[in-house]
Protein backbone atom coordinates (compact mmCIF):
# COMPACT_ATOMS: atom_id res chain seq x y z
CA UNK A 1 0.00 0.00 0.00
CA UNK A 2 2.79 2.45 0.82
CA UNK A 3 5.05 1.29 -1.87
CA UNK A 4 1.99 2.26 -4.03
CA UNK A 5 1.20 5.80 -2.38
CA UNK A 6 4.77 6.93 -3.10
CA UNK A 7 4.67 6.21 -7.19
CA UNK A 8 0.66 7.18 -7.16
CA UNK A 9 -0.88 10.81 -6.41
CA UNK A 10 -2.55 10.99 -3.11
CA UNK A 11 -5.78 11.66 -4.24
CA UNK A 12 -5.56 8.89 -7.06
CA UNK A 13 -4.73 6.44 -4.30
CA UNK A 14 -7.74 7.61 -2.51
CA UNK A 15 -10.14 7.01 -5.50
CA UNK A 16 -8.57 3.11 -5.79
CA UNK A 17 -8.75 2.81 -2.19
CA UNK A 18 -12.77 4.06 -2.67
CA UNK A 19 -13.33 1.61 -5.42
CA UNK A 20 -11.61 -1.36 -4.16
CA UNK A 21 -13.85 -1.23 -1.26
CA UNK A 22 -17.14 -1.61 -3.21
CA UNK A 23 -18.18 -5.49 -3.76
CA UNK A 24 -16.57 -6.87 -6.44
CA UNK A 25 -13.96 -4.98 -7.13
CA UNK A 26 -10.43 -6.47 -6.54
CA UNK A 27 -7.43 -3.87 -6.73
CA UNK A 28 -6.86 -4.44 -10.34
CA UNK A 29 -10.56 -3.49 -10.92
CA UNK A 30 -10.11 -0.92 -8.98
CA UNK A 31 -6.96 1.10 -10.25
CA UNK A 32 -8.56 1.03 -13.62
CA UNK A 33 -11.83 2.94 -12.73
CA UNK A 34 -9.53 5.25 -10.97
CA UNK A 35 -7.67 6.05 -14.15
CA UNK A 36 -11.11 6.06 -16.33
CA UNK A 37 -12.39 8.55 -14.16
CA UNK A 38 -9.14 10.72 -14.60
CA UNK A 39 -9.31 10.44 -18.24
CA UNK A 40 -13.59 11.00 -18.48
CA UNK A 41 -14.93 14.34 -19.19
CA UNK A 42 -15.90 16.49 -16.30
CA UNK A 43 -19.71 16.47 -16.72
CA UNK A 44 -19.05 12.56 -16.49
CA UNK A 45 -17.72 12.35 -13.14
CA UNK A 46 -19.64 15.34 -12.09
CA UNK A 47 -22.37 13.22 -12.82
CA UNK A 48 -21.43 10.48 -11.17
CA UNK A 49 -20.49 12.08 -7.89
CA UNK A 50 -24.05 13.81 -7.73
CA UNK A 51 -25.59 10.17 -8.86
CA UNK A 52 -23.37 8.82 -5.56
CA UNK A 53 -24.43 12.28 -3.32
CA UNK A 54 -27.78 11.68 -3.65
CA UNK A 55 -28.62 7.87 -3.84
CA UNK A 56 -27.49 8.57 0.18
CA UNK A 57 -29.72 12.03 0.53
CA UNK A 58 -33.04 10.99 -1.48
CA UNK A 59 -33.28 7.74 -1.30
CA UNK A 60 -35.72 6.70 1.82
CA UNK A 61 -37.80 3.62 3.12
CA UNK A 62 -41.27 3.34 2.10
CA UNK A 63 -42.95 3.66 5.34
CA UNK A 64 -45.41 1.04 4.01
CA UNK A 65 -43.07 -1.58 2.64
CA UNK A 66 -39.97 -1.14 3.64
CA UNK A 67 -38.48 -0.92 0.00
CA UNK A 68 -35.64 1.83 -0.87
CA UNK A 69 -37.42 4.46 -2.71
CA UNK A 70 -37.59 8.40 -3.29
CA UNK A 71 -40.88 8.58 -3.16
CA UNK A 72 -42.77 7.90 0.42
CA UNK A 73 -45.05 5.77 0.23
CA UNK A 74 -43.44 4.53 -2.89
CA UNK A 75 -45.11 4.04 -6.71
CA UNK A 76 -45.59 0.63 -6.16
CA UNK A 77 -47.66 0.79 -2.99
CA UNK A 78 -49.62 3.47 -4.35
CA UNK A 79 -49.85 2.13 -7.93
CA UNK A 80 -53.89 0.75 -8.55
CA UNK A 81 -52.84 -1.91 -10.82
CA UNK A 82 -51.11 -4.25 -7.82
CA UNK A 83 -53.37 -6.64 -5.81
CA UNK A 84 -53.48 -4.61 -2.12
CA UNK A 85 -54.68 -8.05 -0.39
CA UNK A 86 -51.27 -9.99 -1.31
CA UNK A 87 -48.02 -9.19 0.30
CA UNK A 88 -44.84 -10.84 -0.79
CA UNK A 89 -42.20 -10.94 2.13
CA UNK A 90 -38.61 -10.68 0.99
CA UNK A 91 -35.47 -10.28 2.80
CA UNK A 92 -33.72 -7.72 0.52
CA UNK A 93 -34.70 -5.24 -1.90
CA UNK A 94 -32.93 -6.88 -4.34
CA UNK A 95 -35.21 -9.74 -3.61
CA UNK A 96 -38.21 -7.69 -4.55
CA UNK A 97 -36.96 -7.05 -7.80
CA UNK A 98 -36.07 -10.42 -8.44
CA UNK A 99 -39.35 -11.50 -7.92
CA UNK A 100 -40.39 -8.14 -10.05
CA UNK A 101 -38.86 -9.82 -12.83
CA UNK A 102 -40.29 -13.11 -12.71
CA UNK A 103 -43.08 -11.16 -13.85
CA UNK A 104 -46.02 -13.60 -12.02
CA UNK A 105 -46.88 -11.40 -8.66
CA UNK A 106 -49.21 -8.57 -8.87
CA UNK A 107 -49.50 -7.93 -4.61
CA UNK A 108 -47.10 -5.68 -3.13
CA UNK A 109 -44.36 -6.04 -1.11
CA UNK A 110 -42.89 -6.26 2.26
CA UNK A 111 -38.85 -5.85 2.59
CA UNK A 112 -37.40 -6.95 5.91
CA UNK A 113 -33.96 -5.86 5.30
CA UNK A 114 -32.39 -9.25 6.72
CA UNK A 115 -33.38 -12.37 7.89
CA UNK A 116 -32.78 -13.78 11.56
CA UNK A 117 -29.67 -14.83 12.04
CA UNK A 118 -30.07 -15.90 15.93
CA UNK A 119 -26.37 -16.69 16.61
CA UNK A 120 -25.10 -13.14 14.99
CA UNK A 121 -27.24 -11.58 17.53
CA UNK A 122 -30.17 -10.77 14.59
CA UNK A 123 -33.23 -11.21 16.14
CA UNK A 124 -36.61 -10.36 15.48
CA UNK A 125 -36.12 -6.68 17.06
CA UNK A 126 -33.26 -6.11 14.42
CA UNK A 127 -35.32 -6.33 10.97
CA UNK A 128 -38.53 -5.14 10.22
CA UNK A 129 -40.90 -7.76 11.55
CA UNK A 130 -43.27 -5.33 13.52
CA UNK A 131 -44.26 -3.22 10.48
CA UNK A 132 -45.41 -6.25 8.83
CA UNK A 133 -47.40 -7.15 11.88
CA UNK A 134 -48.69 -3.82 11.54
CA UNK A 135 -49.73 -3.70 7.75
CA UNK A 136 -51.90 -7.12 8.84
CA UNK A 137 -52.93 -5.90 11.54
CA UNK A 138 -54.41 -2.45 9.90
CA UNK A 139 -54.91 -3.28 6.24
CA UNK A 140 -57.39 -5.68 4.36
CA UNK A 141 -54.26 -8.67 3.79
CA UNK A 142 -55.38 -11.90 2.58
CA UNK A 143 -52.41 -14.04 1.89
CA UNK A 144 -48.61 -13.21 3.14
CA UNK A 145 -46.49 -15.05 1.10
CA UNK A 146 -42.84 -15.24 2.54
CA UNK A 147 -40.08 -15.29 -0.07
CA UNK A 148 -37.22 -15.52 2.00
CA UNK A 149 -33.80 -17.41 1.33
CA UNK A 150 -34.21 -21.13 1.36
CA UNK A 151 -31.12 -21.11 3.83
CA UNK A 152 -31.34 -21.95 7.24
CA UNK A 153 -31.73 -18.26 7.92
CA UNK A 154 -34.72 -17.81 5.39
CA UNK A 155 -36.45 -20.65 6.87
CA UNK A 156 -35.99 -19.64 10.35
CA UNK A 157 -37.11 -15.95 9.14
CA UNK A 158 -40.54 -17.75 7.59
CA UNK A 159 -41.53 -20.17 10.08
CA UNK A 160 -40.87 -17.04 12.66
CA UNK A 161 -43.18 -14.64 10.78
CA UNK A 162 -46.30 -17.36 10.28
CA UNK A 163 -45.86 -17.75 14.11
CA UNK A 164 -46.40 -14.04 14.94
CA UNK A 165 -48.83 -13.88 12.15
CA UNK A 166 -51.22 -16.89 13.46
CA UNK A 167 -53.50 -15.00 15.17
CA UNK A 168 -54.32 -12.94 12.44
CA UNK A 169 -57.00 -14.61 9.63
CA UNK A 170 -54.92 -14.25 7.03
CA UNK A 171 -53.11 -16.78 4.88
CA UNK A 172 -49.59 -17.60 5.02
CA UNK A 173 -47.49 -18.96 2.14
CA UNK A 174 -44.05 -20.16 1.79
CA UNK A 175 -42.73 -20.22 -1.91
CA UNK A 176 -42.31 -23.44 -3.27
CA UNK A 177 -38.62 -24.88 -3.62
CA UNK A 178 -37.55 -27.31 -5.54
CA UNK A 179 -34.54 -27.87 -8.05
CA UNK A 180 -33.69 -24.36 -9.93
CA UNK A 181 -33.51 -23.51 -14.02
CA UNK A 182 -30.77 -25.90 -15.44
CA UNK A 183 -29.70 -28.07 -11.87
CA UNK A 184 -28.84 -31.44 -11.96
CA UNK A 185 -31.11 -34.09 -10.16
CA UNK A 186 -27.47 -35.55 -9.50
CA UNK A 187 -26.58 -32.78 -7.37
CA UNK A 188 -29.42 -31.65 -5.40
CA UNK A 189 -28.88 -31.85 -1.75
CA UNK A 190 -31.66 -33.90 0.00
CA UNK A 191 -34.17 -30.89 1.41
CA UNK A 192 -34.50 -29.65 -1.80
CA UNK A 193 -34.85 -32.95 -3.39
CA UNK A 194 -36.76 -33.99 -0.69
CA UNK A 195 -39.26 -30.80 -0.86
CA UNK A 196 -39.23 -30.97 -4.99
CA UNK A 197 -41.00 -34.32 -4.64
CA UNK A 198 -43.59 -33.72 -2.12
CA UNK A 199 -44.63 -30.72 -4.01
CA UNK A 200 -44.53 -32.42 -7.24
CA UNK A 201 -47.04 -30.91 -9.38
CA UNK A 202 -48.87 -33.03 -12.82
CA UNK A 203 -47.44 -32.50 -16.13
CA UNK A 204 -50.65 -31.49 -18.05
CA UNK A 205 -52.28 -28.60 -16.00
CA UNK A 206 -50.64 -25.30 -15.92
CA UNK A 207 -50.27 -24.76 -11.81
CA UNK A 208 -53.31 -23.14 -10.00
CA UNK A 209 -51.62 -19.85 -8.46
CA UNK A 210 -53.19 -20.65 -5.43
CA UNK A 211 -54.36 -24.51 -3.77
CA UNK A 212 -53.23 -25.98 -6.95
CA UNK A 213 -49.93 -27.22 -4.85
CA UNK A 214 -49.78 -28.67 -1.56
CA UNK A 215 -48.46 -24.99 0.35
CA UNK A 216 -45.99 -25.22 3.17
CA UNK B 1 6.21 -37.51 3.46
CA UNK B 2 4.07 -34.67 4.03
CA UNK B 3 0.40 -34.79 4.78
CA UNK B 4 -1.75 -35.93 2.21
CA UNK B 5 -3.66 -33.12 0.79
CA UNK B 6 -7.13 -34.51 0.62
CA UNK B 7 -8.90 -35.85 3.60
CA UNK B 8 -12.41 -37.52 4.11
CA UNK B 9 -14.61 -36.22 7.24
CA UNK B 10 -17.84 -36.52 8.64
CA UNK B 11 -19.04 -33.05 10.35
CA UNK B 12 -22.10 -31.31 11.34
CA UNK B 13 -21.98 -27.52 10.34
CA UNK B 14 -21.99 -25.16 13.51
CA UNK B 15 -22.29 -22.11 11.41
CA UNK B 16 -21.28 -19.91 8.52
CA UNK B 17 -20.02 -16.53 7.07
CA UNK B 18 -19.58 -14.99 4.21
CA UNK B 19 -16.46 -14.66 2.55
CA UNK B 20 -15.54 -12.29 -0.11
CA UNK B 21 -18.27 -12.50 -3.34
CA UNK B 22 -19.44 -16.00 -3.90
CA UNK B 23 -17.79 -18.03 -1.04
CA UNK B 24 -18.29 -19.33 2.59
CA UNK B 25 -16.50 -20.42 5.30
CA UNK B 26 -18.20 -22.83 7.28
CA UNK B 27 -17.42 -23.39 11.02
CA UNK B 28 -17.55 -27.44 11.36
CA UNK B 29 -17.20 -29.64 13.96
CA UNK B 30 -15.93 -32.95 13.11
CA UNK B 31 -15.08 -36.32 15.04
CA UNK B 32 -11.56 -36.66 14.61
CA UNK B 33 -10.12 -32.80 14.26
CA UNK B 34 -12.62 -30.94 16.89
CA UNK B 35 -13.98 -27.48 15.56
CA UNK B 36 -12.53 -26.43 12.09
CA UNK B 37 -12.88 -23.78 9.88
CA UNK B 38 -12.83 -24.10 6.26
CA UNK B 39 -13.71 -22.59 2.51
CA UNK B 40 -16.70 -23.62 0.72
CA UNK B 41 -16.11 -22.23 -2.66
CA UNK B 42 -18.79 -20.54 -4.43
CA UNK B 43 -21.76 -21.57 -2.46
CA UNK B 44 -23.32 -18.27 -2.73
CA UNK B 45 -24.07 -19.08 -6.26
CA UNK B 46 -27.33 -20.24 -7.17
CA UNK B 47 -26.14 -23.77 -8.82
CA UNK B 48 -23.35 -24.36 -6.09
CA UNK B 49 -23.25 -27.83 -5.64
CA UNK B 50 -22.42 -27.74 -2.42
CA UNK B 51 -24.87 -24.95 -0.72
CA UNK B 52 -27.20 -27.21 -0.10
CA UNK B 53 -25.48 -29.86 1.82
CA UNK B 54 -23.54 -27.07 4.10
CA UNK B 55 -26.42 -25.88 5.62
CA UNK B 56 -26.14 -24.70 9.41
CA UNK B 57 -26.97 -27.87 11.64
CA UNK B 58 -26.76 -30.66 8.83
CA UNK B 59 -24.36 -33.47 9.18
CA UNK B 60 -22.24 -34.33 6.19
CA UNK B 61 -19.84 -36.32 4.98
CA UNK B 62 -16.87 -33.66 3.52
CA UNK B 63 -13.86 -34.13 1.40
CA UNK B 64 -11.37 -31.45 2.09
CA UNK B 65 -8.34 -30.49 0.38
CA UNK B 66 -5.45 -28.59 2.44
CA UNK B 67 -5.20 -25.14 1.94
CA UNK B 68 -2.33 -22.44 3.08
CA UNK B 69 -4.63 -21.11 6.25
CA UNK B 70 -7.53 -22.52 5.88
CA UNK B 71 -8.91 -25.86 3.97
CA UNK B 72 -10.98 -26.02 1.41
CA UNK B 73 -14.31 -28.35 0.64
CA UNK B 74 -14.36 -29.53 -2.29
CA UNK B 75 -17.23 -32.00 -2.00
CA UNK B 76 -20.15 -32.34 0.48
CA UNK B 77 -23.00 -34.78 0.78
CA UNK B 78 -25.62 -34.48 3.55
CA UNK B 79 -25.94 -37.56 5.28
CA UNK B 80 -28.76 -35.80 7.80
CA UNK B 81 -30.31 -32.68 6.75
CA UNK B 82 -32.67 -31.97 9.96
CA UNK B 83 -35.12 -31.37 7.92
CA UNK B 84 -37.55 -31.49 10.20
CA UNK B 85 -35.56 -29.57 12.56
CA UNK B 86 -35.60 -26.90 9.70
CA UNK B 87 -39.22 -26.31 9.23
CA UNK B 88 -40.26 -25.70 13.49
CA UNK B 89 -39.53 -22.80 14.83
CA UNK B 90 -39.32 -24.33 18.28
CA UNK B 91 -37.02 -26.99 17.78
CA UNK B 92 -34.77 -24.84 15.56
CA UNK B 93 -34.20 -22.30 18.00
CA UNK B 94 -32.74 -24.92 20.40
CA UNK B 95 -30.69 -26.49 17.76
CA UNK B 96 -29.17 -22.86 16.85
CA UNK B 97 -28.22 -22.66 20.55
CA UNK B 98 -26.66 -26.06 20.89
CA UNK B 99 -24.63 -25.37 18.19
CA UNK B 100 -23.63 -22.02 19.51
CA UNK B 101 -22.50 -23.38 22.47
CA UNK B 102 -20.17 -26.27 20.85
CA UNK B 103 -19.12 -23.06 18.67
CA UNK B 104 -18.26 -21.10 21.65
CA UNK B 105 -16.67 -23.73 23.95
CA UNK B 106 -14.85 -25.76 21.47
CA UNK B 107 -11.87 -25.31 19.83
CA UNK B 108 -9.21 -28.14 16.90
CA UNK B 109 -8.97 -30.99 19.42
CA UNK B 110 -7.13 -34.53 18.00
CA UNK B 111 -9.98 -36.52 19.40
CA UNK B 112 -13.79 -35.48 19.75
CA UNK B 113 -15.32 -38.22 19.58
CA UNK B 114 -16.90 -37.80 22.61
CA UNK B 115 -18.48 -34.33 22.32
CA UNK B 116 -19.49 -34.94 18.31
CA UNK B 117 -21.43 -38.03 19.27
CA UNK B 118 -23.26 -35.82 22.02
CA UNK B 119 -23.59 -33.05 19.51
CA UNK B 120 -25.14 -35.59 17.18
CA UNK B 121 -27.66 -37.24 19.43
CA UNK B 122 -28.62 -33.59 20.83
CA UNK B 123 -29.58 -32.21 17.60
CA UNK B 124 -31.36 -35.21 16.52
CA UNK B 125 -33.55 -35.16 20.32
CA UNK B 126 -33.92 -31.72 19.43
CA UNK B 127 -35.38 -32.54 16.10
CA UNK B 128 -37.55 -35.49 17.03
CA UNK B 129 -38.20 -36.09 20.75
CA UNK B 130 -40.91 -34.94 22.81
CA UNK B 131 -38.31 -33.22 25.16
CA UNK B 132 -36.67 -30.40 23.45
CA UNK B 133 -35.75 -28.49 26.15
CA UNK B 134 -34.83 -31.44 28.68
CA UNK B 135 -32.50 -32.42 25.83
CA UNK B 136 -30.82 -29.57 25.65
CA UNK B 137 -30.12 -29.08 29.46
CA UNK B 138 -28.67 -32.79 29.76
CA UNK B 139 -26.79 -31.64 27.20
CA UNK B 140 -25.44 -28.29 28.52
CA UNK B 141 -24.50 -30.25 31.61
CA UNK B 142 -22.82 -32.74 29.53
CA UNK B 143 -20.82 -30.22 27.82
CA UNK B 144 -20.07 -28.10 30.84
CA UNK B 145 -18.47 -31.49 32.10
CA UNK B 146 -16.66 -32.26 29.25
CA UNK B 147 -15.13 -28.90 29.38
CA UNK B 148 -13.84 -28.84 33.01
CA UNK B 149 -17.18 -26.67 34.28
CA UNK B 150 -19.07 -29.39 35.90
CA UNK B 151 -21.46 -27.56 38.51
CA UNK B 152 -20.17 -29.28 41.94
CA UNK B 153 -23.53 -30.61 43.36
CA UNK B 154 -22.72 -32.40 46.64
CA UNK B 155 -21.26 -30.39 48.90
CA UNK B 156 -21.60 -26.08 49.36
CA UNK B 157 -18.84 -25.07 47.44
CA UNK B 158 -17.81 -22.25 50.11
CA UNK B 159 -18.19 -24.43 53.25
CA UNK B 160 -17.94 -27.47 51.99
CA UNK B 161 -21.05 -28.83 54.19
CA UNK B 162 -22.44 -31.47 52.94
CA UNK B 163 -26.06 -30.74 51.43
CA UNK B 164 -29.56 -31.10 52.45
CA UNK B 165 -32.47 -31.21 49.65
CA UNK B 166 -34.02 -27.52 50.96
CA UNK B 167 -32.82 -23.92 50.85
CA UNK B 168 -29.87 -24.17 49.06
CA UNK B 169 -28.89 -21.56 46.64
CA UNK B 170 -27.28 -21.80 42.95
CA UNK B 171 -23.74 -19.81 42.29
CA UNK B 172 -22.59 -20.36 38.93
CA UNK B 173 -19.77 -18.16 39.55
CA UNK B 174 -18.66 -20.32 42.62
CA UNK B 175 -19.17 -23.39 40.42
CA UNK B 176 -21.95 -25.23 42.35
CA UNK B 177 -24.92 -25.39 45.20
CA UNK B 178 -23.90 -23.10 48.72
CA UNK B 179 -25.73 -24.76 51.79
CA UNK B 180 -28.40 -22.56 53.35
CA UNK B 181 -25.91 -20.61 55.30
CA UNK B 182 -23.25 -19.92 52.74
CA UNK B 183 -26.60 -19.20 50.38
CA UNK B 184 -27.10 -16.23 52.77
CA UNK B 185 -24.61 -14.40 52.69
CA UNK B 186 -23.10 -14.72 49.39
CA UNK B 187 -24.75 -13.74 46.22
CA UNK B 188 -26.55 -17.10 44.54
CA UNK B 189 -29.89 -17.71 43.12
CA UNK B 190 -32.51 -19.49 44.85
CA UNK B 191 -32.85 -23.48 44.01
CA UNK B 192 -35.70 -25.08 44.26
CA UNK B 193 -35.47 -28.30 45.87
CA UNK B 194 -36.77 -30.11 43.08
CA UNK B 195 -34.78 -28.63 40.28
CA UNK B 196 -31.43 -29.18 42.67
CA UNK B 197 -32.88 -33.02 42.12
CA UNK B 198 -32.98 -32.79 38.83
CA UNK B 199 -29.59 -30.98 38.45
CA UNK B 200 -27.55 -33.93 40.13
CA UNK B 201 -30.01 -36.54 37.89
CA UNK B 202 -28.99 -34.80 34.79
CA UNK B 203 -25.51 -34.97 35.33
CA UNK B 204 -24.81 -38.70 36.67
CA UNK B 205 -28.00 -40.16 34.44
CA UNK B 206 -27.90 -40.86 30.91
CA UNK B 207 -30.32 -39.28 28.59
CA UNK B 208 -32.69 -42.62 28.40
CA UNK B 209 -33.26 -42.15 31.83
CA UNK B 210 -33.93 -38.54 32.33
CA UNK B 211 -36.07 -38.29 29.35
CA UNK B 212 -38.87 -40.49 31.04
CA UNK B 213 -39.04 -37.64 33.88
CA UNK B 214 -42.00 -35.06 33.55
CA UNK B 215 -41.04 -31.29 33.97
CA UNK B 216 -43.25 -29.15 34.07
CA UNK B 217 -42.86 -25.64 32.85
CA UNK B 218 -41.69 -23.53 36.44
CA UNK B 219 -39.22 -25.88 37.08
CA UNK B 220 -37.77 -26.18 33.73
CA UNK B 221 -37.33 -22.24 33.68
CA UNK B 222 -35.59 -22.60 36.70
CA UNK B 223 -33.15 -25.40 35.46
CA UNK B 224 -32.47 -23.14 32.61
CA UNK B 225 -31.89 -20.47 34.53
CA UNK B 226 -29.56 -22.20 36.28
CA UNK B 227 -27.27 -23.74 33.52
CA UNK B 228 -27.94 -20.82 31.52
CA UNK B 229 -25.82 -18.87 34.43
CA UNK B 230 -23.54 -21.73 34.32
CA UNK B 231 -22.48 -21.67 30.87
CA UNK B 232 -22.27 -17.46 30.70
CA UNK B 233 -19.67 -17.80 33.43
CA UNK B 234 -17.53 -20.78 31.62
CA UNK B 235 -18.01 -18.32 28.12
CA UNK B 236 -17.52 -15.39 30.46
CA UNK B 237 -20.18 -14.11 27.41
CA UNK B 238 -23.51 -14.23 26.50
CA UNK B 239 -25.41 -16.72 24.08
CA UNK B 240 -26.83 -14.70 21.47
CA UNK B 241 -29.15 -17.92 20.11
CA UNK B 242 -30.59 -17.54 23.62
CA UNK B 243 -32.03 -14.68 23.49
CA UNK B 244 -33.83 -16.41 19.97
CA UNK B 245 -34.88 -19.48 22.19
CA UNK B 246 -36.79 -16.79 24.61
CA UNK B 247 -37.90 -14.98 21.37
CA UNK B 248 -39.70 -17.91 20.17
CA UNK B 249 -41.44 -19.01 23.22
CA UNK B 250 -42.95 -15.77 24.24
CA UNK B 251 -44.77 -16.44 20.83
CA UNK B 252 -45.65 -19.45 21.48
CA UNK B 253 -47.60 -17.93 23.71
CA UNK B 254 -50.49 -20.76 25.49
CA UNK B 255 -48.27 -23.67 25.09
CA UNK B 256 -49.11 -24.61 21.96
CA UNK B 257 -46.00 -25.41 20.65
CA UNK B 258 -44.72 -29.17 20.92
CA UNK B 259 -43.59 -30.78 24.00
CA UNK B 260 -41.77 -28.09 26.07
CA UNK B 261 -39.32 -30.61 28.28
Amino acid sequence: MSARSTVTAAPIARLVEAFHRLPGIGPKSAQRLAYYILRAPPEETEALASALLEVKERVYLCRICQNVTDRDPCALCVGSDRDRALICVVEEPLDSLAVERAGSYAGLYHVLHGALSPMDGIGPEQIKIRELLDRVRDGDVREVILATNSNMEGDATASYVARVLRPFAVQVTRIARGLPAGADVEYADEVTLGRAMRNRLPLEAEPEPEGGAEVR
Amino acid sequence: MAAPRVYRTEAVVLRQRGLGEADKICVLFTPGLGRIEAVAKGVRRPRSRLAGHLEPLSRSSLLLARGRSLDIITQAQTLDAHAALREDIDRLSRGLYVAELVDRFTDAAPDATGLYRLLVETLERVEAAPGIDLAVRWFEMQLLADQGYQPHLERCVRCDAALTPDGNGFAAALGGVLCPDCAARSASRPLSARAFRLLRYLQREPFRNVARVRVETGLSRELEMHLREAVHVALDRDVKAAGFVDAVRALAGAGDGPGKG
